[in-house]
C-alpha cells in the first residue's frame, strides 16, 4: 500500500536521477567545455565563451529535451490507462498528424516563414494543426454521456491516416529541395531554441501536466474499467474529459516545439511500472523524471556521436529504446 | 429509519439505437437480505443493476439512498453508500491485492488519496473478512479465480456500504468457491448490509437469496421468496421446457434440474 512516506522516498530516488543527469548533460556536445570557465563566468563575471555556450545553447536546449521527453511519457501513461490499451502513445490521437500537416505546410510556403513573438511559422502553425486535431477529436468521440474512448482510438488512427496522406500530397506538390527540411522535422530534433521559446511553451505545458498529476488515484480505478471506477465514486466522463485536455496540451507543447519524438511516450510508463509499480500517484511524476532524462541523454548522443553535426534526436530513442522495450516484453514473458 | 436503503422506483431504459428496452421496473433491497436477480440471457438483469447503481442513468423513474434521490447526489458520495461491483472487472496493469482494496477507500479519502488510520483499519478487516489477508502482498495476475473474486469484494467492502450491488460475480467460479464467496455475503447480510446479486445459477439463487427477482424480456415478471418463485409453472413460461424442480436435500429450497422430458412426448406422435 503507497503511503506518504514511501511515495516521497521513491519519487525522491527518480528526482535525484534526473537532477543527476540536468547537472552533467550541458557538459557534453560537439564543443568540449571548461569546467573553470563555466564557473568563472557565473561567479566572478569573467566573460568567457564556454560559458556562452554553457548558458545560452547548452542549458536551454537540455531543459527542452527534459520538458519534452517528461511531458510526452506522462501523457503515455495516462493514456495507457484511459484508453485500457498497453500501446497507446500520445501520438496515438492523431496530434502528432496534425502538427505534421501544420509544420509541412510552414516549410513549404517560404513566404509563411515569419515571426510572431518567440514563435516561428513552423511552430505556429504545428500547434495550430495539434489543436485542431485535438478538437476534432474531442467532436468525433464525444456521446450524451461522456466520451467514447473506442472511438477516440479510431478517430485518432484516422486522422493520423489523414494527416499522412495530405502531408504526401504537400510533399508531391513543393520542389525537392524543402523536402530535407521537411523530412528533418519529421524525425523530431531538439536544435532550435533558446529561453523564448521555452518559456513560452510553459502556459499549455503546465497546465496540461497538472491535469494529469491529479489524476493519479482515479487513474489507479480506471485500470479496472470504467464501471469499476463509476462504482468507486469516480467521476469517470469528467476524469476523460480532464486527461483528454491534459494529454492534448502536453503534446502539442512538445510536437510544436520538438517534432513528433517517438517512443519516449511508450516505452518510458512501462519501465517506471516495472521499476517502481503500477500505482499511478507515483507513475505520472517518476514517467515525467524518468522520460526527460531519458530524452536528454537520447540528445547528448545525438549532439555528440556525429560531431561537429548531429543527428535526429527521433533515431536514438528508437535504436535505444526499441530494444530495452523488447527486452522488457521478453522478462514479462519468462516470468509468466 | 423507515426508508429502505434502497428503492428503485418505475425506472425504464433504452439503449441508443436499440430495439431493446426496460420497462417501468420498481424494487427494493432491504436490510440484511440478498435479493438475488435472475432472468434468462438478455432479459435485462445487469441493466437493472447498472441503473440502479446509477452507472446508467434511468430514461424516467426515481432511485432512493436510504430515501435520498440518487440524481442529486455526487459520485463520491453515493459510492460512501453504495457499492458496485461489476461483470468483468480485470486490468492489464498489475496491482496487488493492498492496492486493490485500498482503492475501496477512493470515495472516502480526500486529495491524492493517501490512507489515514481509519481508512487502513477498514482496509484491514476487508482483507480479513473476505479471507484475502494471506496474500495481501501477491499481485493479481498470480490469483486463481477464486481468489481474485475475493480480492474485488474486498475492495468494494472496503468502501463501507449499505448497499452492495453484484454483477454475476461468480460466473467464472468452481462450485467450491461459489459457495465460499456467498457464505462471505450471507456474513455481511447479517451484520445489516443490503445485497443484491444478478445471478445466472438458479440454484444458487435459490440456495443463497432471502428473495429473488425475476426478469424476462426488459420486464421484472415476478418477485418474492425461492419457494414462491421456483416452480415448474414459472419456470416453464420463463425458460420453456426441460426443467424439473427438486427438493434440496438439507435446506428444503426448491433445486432446479434440467430434464429431457419433451423427448416422450414426441416419440407418440411419430
Amino acid at each position: 500500500m503507497l503511503t506518504p512516506r514511501k511515495c516521497a522516498f521513491v519519487l525522491a530516488g527518480y528526482a535525484l536521477l534526473s537532477c543527476a543527469v540536468l547537472l552533467t548533460a550541458p557538459f557534453f556536445g560537439s564543443e568540449p567545455l571548461a569546467f573553470d570557465n563555466v564557473v568563472g563566468a557565473l561567479f566572478s563575471h569573467r566573460p568567457h565563451v564556454d560559458a556562452d555556450i554553457f548558458f545560452y545553447h547548452r542549458i536551454p536546449r537540455v531543459l527542452l529535451a527534459f520538458l519534452v521527453g517528461g511531458s510526452l511519457a506522462v501523457a503515455g501513461s495516462a493514456l495507457q490507462v484511459v484508453l485500457r490499451n498497453p500501446l497507446a502513445e500520445p501520438f496515438i490521437l492523431g496530434i502528432a498528424g496534425g502538427g505534421a500537416v501544420g509544420a509541412v505546410i510552414a516549410i513549404s510556403v517560404p513566404g509563411l516563414l515569419i515571426r510572431l513573438g518567440p514563435f516561428s511559422s513552423v511552430q505556429l502553425l504545428s500547434l495550430f494543426g495539434c489543436i485542431l486535431c485535438i478538437c476534432g477529436i474531442y467532436r468525433l468521440a464525444s456521446r450524451p454521456v461522456g466520451i467514447s474512448m473506442t472511438s477516440i482510438l479510431l478517430a485518432g488512427v484516422t486522422i493520423n491516416i489523414l494527416c499522412g496522406a495530405a502531408i504526401l500530397l504537400v510533399r508531391y506538390l513543393v520542389s525537392p529541395h524543402l523536402l530535407v527540411a521537411m523530412d528533418r522535422w519529421m524525425m523530431g530534433g531538439l536544435d532550435v531554441v533558446g529561453y523564448r521559446e521555452l518559456s513560452a511553451l510553459l502556459p499549455l505545458l503546465l497546465p496540461g501536466l497538472a491535469f494529469l498529476f491529479i489524476q493519479g488515484p482515479a487513474l489507479n480505478l480506471l485500470a479496472f474499467g470504467e464501471d469499476m471506477a463509476t462504482g468507486h465514486g469516480v467521476n469517470v466522463a469528467s476524469v476523460q474529459k480532464q486527461i483528454l485536455a491534459g494529454t492534448g496540451l502536453a503534446t502539442a507543447a512538445a510536437v510544436s516545439l520538438a517534432g513528433p519524438i517517438g517512443f519516449v511516450g511508450l516505452i518510458i510508463p512501462h519501465a517506471v511500472r516495472r521499476l517502481s509499480g503500477v500505482d499511478h500517484r507515483v507513475v505520472l511524476p517518476a514517467s515525467f523524471c524518468l522520460g526527460g532524462a531519458f530524452l536528454t541523454v537520447c540528445d547528448l548522443v545525438a549532439r555528440t556521436v556525429v560531431a561537429p553535426t548531429e543527428m535526429p534526436v527521433g533515431i536514438i530513442t528508437a535504436i535505444i529504446g526499441g530494444p530495452i522495450f523488447l527486452r522488457i516484453l521478453l522478462k514479462r514473458g519468462n516470468r509468466r | 429509519m423507515g426508508h429502505n436503503p434502497l428503492s428503485v422506483e418505475s425506472v425504464t431504459y433504452q439503449y441508443a439505437a436499440s430495439e431493446w428496452r426496460l420497462f417501468p421496473s420498481s424494487f427494493a433491497v432491504m436490510r440484511g437480505e440478498i435479493l438475488g436477480i435472475i432472468g434468462p440471457n438478455g432479459s435485462g438483469k445487469s441493466t437493472l443493476l447498472k441503473l440502479a447503481a446509477r452507472i446508467l442513468s434511468p430514461g424516467a423513474g426515481t432511485i432512493l439512498l436510504d430515501g435520498r434521490d440518487l440524481t442529486g447526489m455526487g459520485r463520491r458520495e453515493i459510492a460512501r453508500h453504495l457499492a458496485y461491483l461489476p461483470q468483468n472487472a480485470e486490468s492489464h496493469l498489475d496491482y496487488t491485492v493492498e492496492e486493490v482494496v485500498a482503492m475501496g477507500r477512493f470515495a472516502h479519502a480526500r486529495g491524492m488519496g493517501f490512507l489515514g488510520p481509519d481508512d487502513i483499519d477498514v482496509v484491514t478487516r476487508s482483507l480479513f473478512q473476505t479471507e484475502t489477508e494471506g496474500f495481501r502482498q501477491r499481485s493479481l495476475s498470480r490469483l486463481s479465480g477464486g481468489e481474485r473474486q475475493r480480492v474485488f469484494l474486498a475492495s468494494v467492502i472496503a468502501q463501507e456500504p449499505k448497499v452492495l450491488l453484484l454483477d454475476e460475480p461468480t460466473s467464472a467460479l468452481d462450485i467450491h468457491h461459489q459457495v465460499r464467496f456467498f457464505n462471505l455475503l450471507t456474513d455481511l447480510v447479517a451484520e445489516g448490509m443490503a445485497v443484491a446479486v444478478v445471478m445466472h445459477d438458479l440454484n444458487l439463487a435459490s440456495l443463497f437469496s432471502d428473495r429473488l427477482l425475476l426478469l424476462k424480456q426488459g420486464k421484472i415478471v415476478h418477485q418474492g421468496s425461492p419457494e414462491e418463485i421456483l416452480n415448474k409453472q414459472i419456470l416453464q413460461e420463463i425458460y420453456g421446457d426441460g426443467v424439473e424442480i427438486v427438493e434440496h436435500p438439507a435446506t428444503g429450497r426448491p433445486v432446479v434440474l434440467p430434464t429431457t422430458a419433451p423427448v416422450q412426448h414426441k416419440k407418440g406422435t411419430s
